[in-house]
């Protein structure tokens, strides 16, 4: 297929999960920041629940650029209805339609219809009709879309490369995005380590396993409090929770084996690495290594990946 | 619907009885739902000068326009006609040029035309086609009185309209196609295909066919991706294209893909920069070098514009007579051509009566529609025929045939034209039925989507 449709495909996928996990992230700050909650250092703007999934999305700098104290309005403004932000959900769900509208012959009409439907509802949004619907009725639909995409995708689709193609940008994007907000341990409990078991403990990472959808599977795995080793093993190596780095992981390797061939084995190499990593790690290595330096490799080699994918398959020079 | 009398005719006759036994409620929630599903699917055209992303719909009505079956026989008839001549008659110019010769359209108009392409002279083409997809402008004037308004050849757009309409219609009202015998359209994008494969540089067995597109952002967007996925083959950009030892390539996930025939939706101007615009930043650097050393088949061919020039127009009645040596079967519309004194004093007289185009112009602008002009407004043409007589064409108004049509205060006749899609390969090929434009302000007679016109699905019945 065409690199440029690949590229458009890739992204697309990558838009849509991107929305959703925006969505799975705001979604419980909100839902933290009404339970009473303990500053654990005063001062520490760090451990305030909205400034959350501005450090997980990397928009911490760009929002004190524009405004001055940490507001749930202002933070919501700019991760979901910032047209400026191209990671706001609207931009992402912008992003993802105008991608599938420049390859639409690629993809199925139901998938097209889908996006931009959900496009054209998304694009007359703005903040009074946010709060009149409810902000988390509002996510709950971002997250509807999101799955109903997926569905279409999996129900009318030819299994291409196209198909190939958007796998691996929904699962490059959702590896990213778990990593990312497991990591969001690190910035809110990692100072209160002497608190682990109470109350602001469990609630944290109570709310960290539903943002991915963990906590029932959680339950029912471990049947035990909440620990960060079991959590850790959890969303990073058990291969059947579908938001684990694990099975993430599964899905790109697998997927990469279908479109590599004898010019494409450096790509193939940096996925079965990273690959083998989680399927022969363990959660001590883990935490004795530390939570937070496992995931910053992680994400560090999840994104050279993706660059070698970039680079021998969407983009290659002449 | 009617005739001049008021009585029905006999071809709408089921139609009318059906809109009269369906009560208004249920046709009103029928039109919404047409037009929220238009909508979702987002068959919409880009609006040049508006907010970037700004998407309309073109305005569709749910009364058909209705073309008996005797009356299609002699359409399809001279159309096909028509197209053949057309082909010939761009394979003449380009290589014997015995027309000319002939004196039958003179030699200054076609060598002088901004259209003409002196780098396809004396270059083969396969199977001597040229306008591989025509789009015939014909309107209704009388009791089975057909005129051709227009001929393009270069890049006609529309065809997805025709075939999203019926689709449209079918999903709407199941019950009246299970009625009446109405002839199915939905196989254009085979015929189209099948047209594509058979011009294929010789010697192709499984000749690999694309759609070539100026991109998203261009207002036939819809249709360019539409065609390329019912024919199953890839929608490119120039970027998506390079050529090597003059054969062209796609970039593929699994590299270099040769690519034999491209249907083309980018004018010649912007095909290859190397051979015409420089500054073109859609097209194909090479690709015209590749074209002439017969590695890849364009459709249309370059160079077909100097066939539907307004001031060629007048001369396909002659070349139907001079290359088939048959009498036209579609009638042009009676043209006045202003460079001829004789001609240019009667339009002159009769400027308040008349319709004056400009040669060049396209898409309803530059035009003077007489009964309608202000006294300052037919100044200003007479001063401008004057200067340039060469660039003015003029036609009586016809009484142009309407349709009822939903507007505002409910449904009233508003005028059509119809534009059939002629395909050229091995053989002439169309399916019966094309797209019906309508003009929806009350009187107007200009249909173009971007003068806000709509669109009909068009029925041709089988009996």
């Amino acid at each position: 297929m065409l690199c440029r449709t690949a590229n458009e495909l890739f992204w697309m996928s990558r838009h849509i999960e991107r929305a959703e996990n925006a969505a799975r992230l705001l979604d419980v700050t909100y839902r933290m920041s009404l339970l009473p909650y303990e500053v654990v250092e005063p001062g520490l703007a760090w451990a305030e629940p909205w400034a959350v999934p501005l450090i997980t999305s990397g928009m911490a700098t760009s929002y004190y650029e524009k405004f001055d104290a940490l507001a749930a309005e202002n933070v919501l403004r700019l991760m979901i209805l910032d047209p400026a932000n191209p990671s706001s959900i609207y931009s992402c769900l912008r992003a993802a339609r105008e991608s599938a509208r420049s390859v639409r012959g690629a993809i199925t009409s139901e998938m097209y219809e889908d996006l931009n439907s959900a496009w054209l509802e998304m694009r007359h949004i703005d903040y009074p009709t946010l709060e009149t619907r409810g902000v988390s009725e509002f996510l709950d639909w971002v997250k509807m879309r999101s799955h109903l995409f997926r569905g279409v995708t999996f129900g009318t689709m030819l299994r291409d490369d196209a198909y190939h193609f958007i796998r691996l940008g929904t699962h490059l994007e959702r590896a990213d995005n778990t990593a990312r907000i497991l990591d969001v341990k690190y910035h809110t409990l990692l100072p209160s380590a002497a608190d682990v078991g109470g109350a602001v403990d469990y609630y944290q990472w109570g709310a960290l396993l539903r943002s991915v959808s963990g906590f029932e599977s959680y339950r029912k795995i471990y049947s035990d409090v909440i620990t960060p080793r079991r959590v850790a093993e959890l969303l990073i190596l058990r291969d059947d929770m579908p938001r684990s780095l694990h099975a993430c992981m599964n899905f790109i390797h697998d997927t990469l084996e279908l479109l590599c061939d004898n010019s494409s084995r450096e790509v193939e190499r940096a996925a079965g690495e990273l690959h083998a990593k989680l399927h022969y790690g363990r959660a001590d290595d883990i935490i004795e290594q530390g939570l937070h330096e496992y995931l910053m490799d992680f994400l560090e080699r999840i994104s050279t990946l993706g660059e070698g994918i970039s680079r021998h398959f969407l983009a290659p020079a002449n | 619907m009617q005739t001049p009398e008021g009585r029905v005719r006999a071809h709408y006759e089921a139609f009318a009885g059906w809109l009269a036994r369906t009560p208004p409620a249920r046709i009103a929630q029928k039109r919404e739902e047409a037009e929220r599903a238009f909508h979702r699917v987002g068959i919409t055209f880009a609006v040049y000068g508006e907010e970037s992303g700004t998407e309309r719909l073109i305005p569709f009505d749910i009364v058909p326009r209705i073309i008996p079956a005797n009356e299609w026989k002699m359409l399809d008839r001279g159309l096909r006609q028509r197209v053949h001549a057309l082909n010939l008659f761009l394979h003449d110019v380009y290589h014997e040029q015995k027309i000319l010769d002939a004196g039958i359209v003179p030699r200054e108009r076609v060598l002088g035309n901004e259209q003409y392409r002196p780098e396809m002279q004396g270059m083969d083409v396969p199977g001597g086609i040229y306008a591989h997809i025509a789009g015939v402008d014909i309107v209704r004037a009388g009791e089975g009185e057909y005129y051709v308004l227009e001929d393009n050849l270069r890049v006609p757009s529309g065809v997805s309209y025709m075939l999203e309409n019926r689709k449209m219609m079918m999903r709407l009202f199941p019950e009246l196609f299970a009625t009446q015998p109405i002839r199915p359209v939905q196989h254009y994008p085979d015929m189209l295909l099948e047209n594509l494969h058979a011009l294929a540089p010789s010697g192709e067995e499984a000749p690999t066919v694309a759609v070539l597109t100026p991109g998203a952002y261009n207002s036939a967007y819809y249709e360019h991706a539409f065609l390329a996925q019912q024919m199953g083959v890839e929608l490119v950009e120039g970027i998506d294209l390079f050529v090597q030892n003059d054969t062209v390539y796609m970039r593929t996930t699994k590299g270099p893909q040769r690519v034999h025939v491209i249907y083309r939706r980018v004018d010649d101007d912007f095909l290859d920069p190397l051979a015409f615009r420089p500054d073109s930043m859609l097209g194909v650097p090479g690709l015209f070098a590749a074209y002439r050393a017969g590695r890849v088949t364009l459709a249309n061919a370059i160079g077909t514009g100097v066939a539907d020039d307004k001031s060629i127009y007048t001369y396909v009645p002659d070349m139907i007579k001079f290359y088939l040596s048959e009498e036209p079967v579609l009638s042009n519309v009676p043209t006045w051509r202003c460079h001829r004194p004789a001609d240019r004093d009667h339009v002159l007289a009769h400027l308040s009566e008349i319709v004056v185009k400009e040669v060049h112009g396209a898409g309803g602008y530059g035009m003077l529609v007489g009964p309608a002009s202000t006294a300052a407004e037919r100044e200003q043409f007479r001063a401008r025929i004057l200067a340039d007589p060469d660039k003015y064409i003029a036609q009586p108004t016809l009484a142009l045939s309407t349709c009822p049509t939903f507007v505002e205060s409910g449904l009233a006749p508003r005028h059509i034209d119809f534009r059939p899609y002629v395909l050229s390969g091995k053989q002439v090929n169309l399916v019966p039925g094309g797209l019906t434009r309508v003009a929806l302000r009350e009187g107007s007679l200009v249909v173009n989507s971007s003068q806000g016109g709509g669109t009909k699905d068009t029925w041709v019945v089988a009996r």
